[in-house]
């Protein structure tokens, strides 16, 4: 591994090409899930740039960049944390920190990289520079059990959110000194907390409940007045439809006053004011939504499903408020992730082995990639995006 | 000849044929990918328990059949009963059981 970085290196400055100047912006990485790759890509040029082999289980990686847009943190189901330099195709540095793992976030001033873990449950956070340990917060609930935990975001102020899948539970972390982190815990908050996002401008923190319905809202600029419960009553009597996935809250549809959130056990979009929080409608769609993802303009929301309709794609007009387009890309859609400013979208088919790109506005197919078993795809532009 | 039908009944009741070799591929596909979506591509576990076989040791084939097909109430497991038959079902029981090296 190190020969074969000094060799990239060697080349790197050798090769007058290569050696030319290179900007990160538009620069983006793709999860190869099986074999646990990640491809760097750039959006502009719709192609593959490079790709880093071998970094463990990839299955539900995700990604963060450094706010220089240079390094994108990968982690890794299995634990894995590793720095890649987007620039050299290479690994900056690598480290197993857990042994199951879920999701990562990096904090507001780009310094440092927290990590949240179902083995042992709990988060840690690295030195983003160095990925030397600061801080580990173990999740401890009910007398010395540990709890998985979901859910982590940034939030302002050098602060993450996270939530306790199995104590029910929303944890507020205080980074601002490092060597002392602060901690602020919200109990009885609903049962199996299962994902959680926070919105654009880092106020509100909400969790999605897979053990009871409704979601869980926190207001970042009054946590004083605790985690209140939005549309408790939606769906509570009526017969769960099976979830082959769980929905992701990754991202957050807004568009105008309007959030659209995956229903849980219902093959519905559900449309929420952002003001009141109340349900304004529920659109039905094609299957049970996993990610409901809005075009950075606001005016599309893009919908992909669980198994075993996953070979579709609903787009959702934000203006009326109706499914505008199905389109059926191919087998086993995972993720989608939308060129900065939104005139295409990048989507993985994890069984067809490629990664299809789309026009947004003409809804016609751009480009297909090859990629094995594509997952999960991540553009530079979230380095400066707060929750991403 | 009530006896011996009887006894062949049984016998094909604990063991089935095993599914076609593309549908062996089919499903260990959606075991990787479907059921590993929870349970971990390596299926060590996620938001679901581990399913290697030092998890399942202690579970017999009948219950870890029946909670493929008829999910596990009041947890994320759902029924898959709609996309999997019984036997297909218990072949999976057993390539988790004993997986091939």
């Amino acid at each position: 591994m190190k020969y074969r970085f000094l060799i990239l290196l060697s080349l790197f400055f050798i090769d007058p090409v290569a050696a030319d100047v290179c900007a990160t912006g538009d620069l983006g990485v793709v999860i190869e899930r099986e074999p646990g790759n990640v491809l760097i890509i750039n959006t502009t040029q719709h192609k593959q740039l490079g790709k880093i082999e071998k970094l463990g289980d990839l299955s539900h990686a995700s990604v963060v960049f450094s706010r220089d847009q240079r390094y994108a943190y990968v982690f890794g189901r299995d634990g894995g944390l590793t720095k890649i330099d987007l620039l050299t195709d290479s690994v900056a540095k690598r480290i197993l920190q857990a042994g199951n793992s879920i999701g990562g976030a990096i904090s507001q001033d780009g310094k440092l990289i927290a990590v949240s873990n179902y083995t042992p449950g709990g988060v840690k956070i690295f030195s983003a520079e160095s990925l030397e340990q600061i801080a580990d917060i173990p999740a401890v609930y009910d007398d010395g059990k540990l709890s998985k935990v979901i859910g982590l975001v940034d939030a302002p102020g050098q602060r993450f959110v996270f939530s306790l899948f199995d104590a029910g539970e929303i944890w507020l972390l205080d980074m601002r000194t490092p060597a002392a982190p602060a901690l602020q815990k919200f109990k009885n908050i609903g049962k199996q907390p299962y994902d959680a996002l926070i919105t654009p401008d880092g106020r509100f923190y909400i969790a999605g409940l897979f053990g009871e319905s409704g979601l869980a809202l926190l207001d970042l600029w009054s946590p004083e007045s605790g985690v209140k419960k939005i549309l408790p009553a939606y769906g509570q009597h009526d017969e769960k439809l099976p979830v082959y996935k769980m929905p992701h809250l990754e991202g957050w549809a807004i568009a105008g006053d309007y959030a659209f959130i995956p229903a849980v056990g219902r093959h519905e979009v559900l449309v929420i004011t952002t003001d009141t929080w109340k349900l304004v409608k529920a659109i039905p769609v094609a299957g049970q939504p996993v990610f409901v993802m809005a075009r950075p303009d606001g005016r599309q929301i893009w919908v992909n499903f669980a198994f075993p309709d996953n070979q579709q794609l609903q787009i959702i007009d934000a203006k009326d408020l109706t499914i505008e387009n199905t389109l059926k890309p191919g087998k086993a859609v995972l993720h989608m992730e939308f060129t900065p400013r939104g005139e295409e979208v990048w989507v993985s088919l994890r069984d067809d082995n490629q990664v299809v790109i789309y026009d947004t506005a003409t809804l016609a197919e751009v480009k297909r990639l090859p990629a094995q078993t594509p997952s999960g795809i991540f553009f530079s532009a979230r380095a400066h995006k707060i929750g991403l | 000849m009530k006896i011996f039908i009887l006894s062949a009944m049984l016998s094909s009741a604990v063991a089935a044929p095993p599914p076609e070799p593309a549908r062996q591929q089919a499903l260990r596909n959606l075991l990787k990918h479907d059921c590993g979506a929870c349970h971990g591509l390596t299926l060590k576990g996620g938001l679901g328990p581990g399913l290697r076989p030092a998890d399942l040791a202690d579970k017999s084939n009948e219950f870890l059949t029946a909670t493929i097909l008829r999910g596990r109430p009041g947890t994320a497991m759902p029924p898959w009963n709609r996309f999997i038959d019984k036997s297909e079902a218990a072949w999976l029981v057993e390539i988790l059981k004993n997986p091939q090296p």
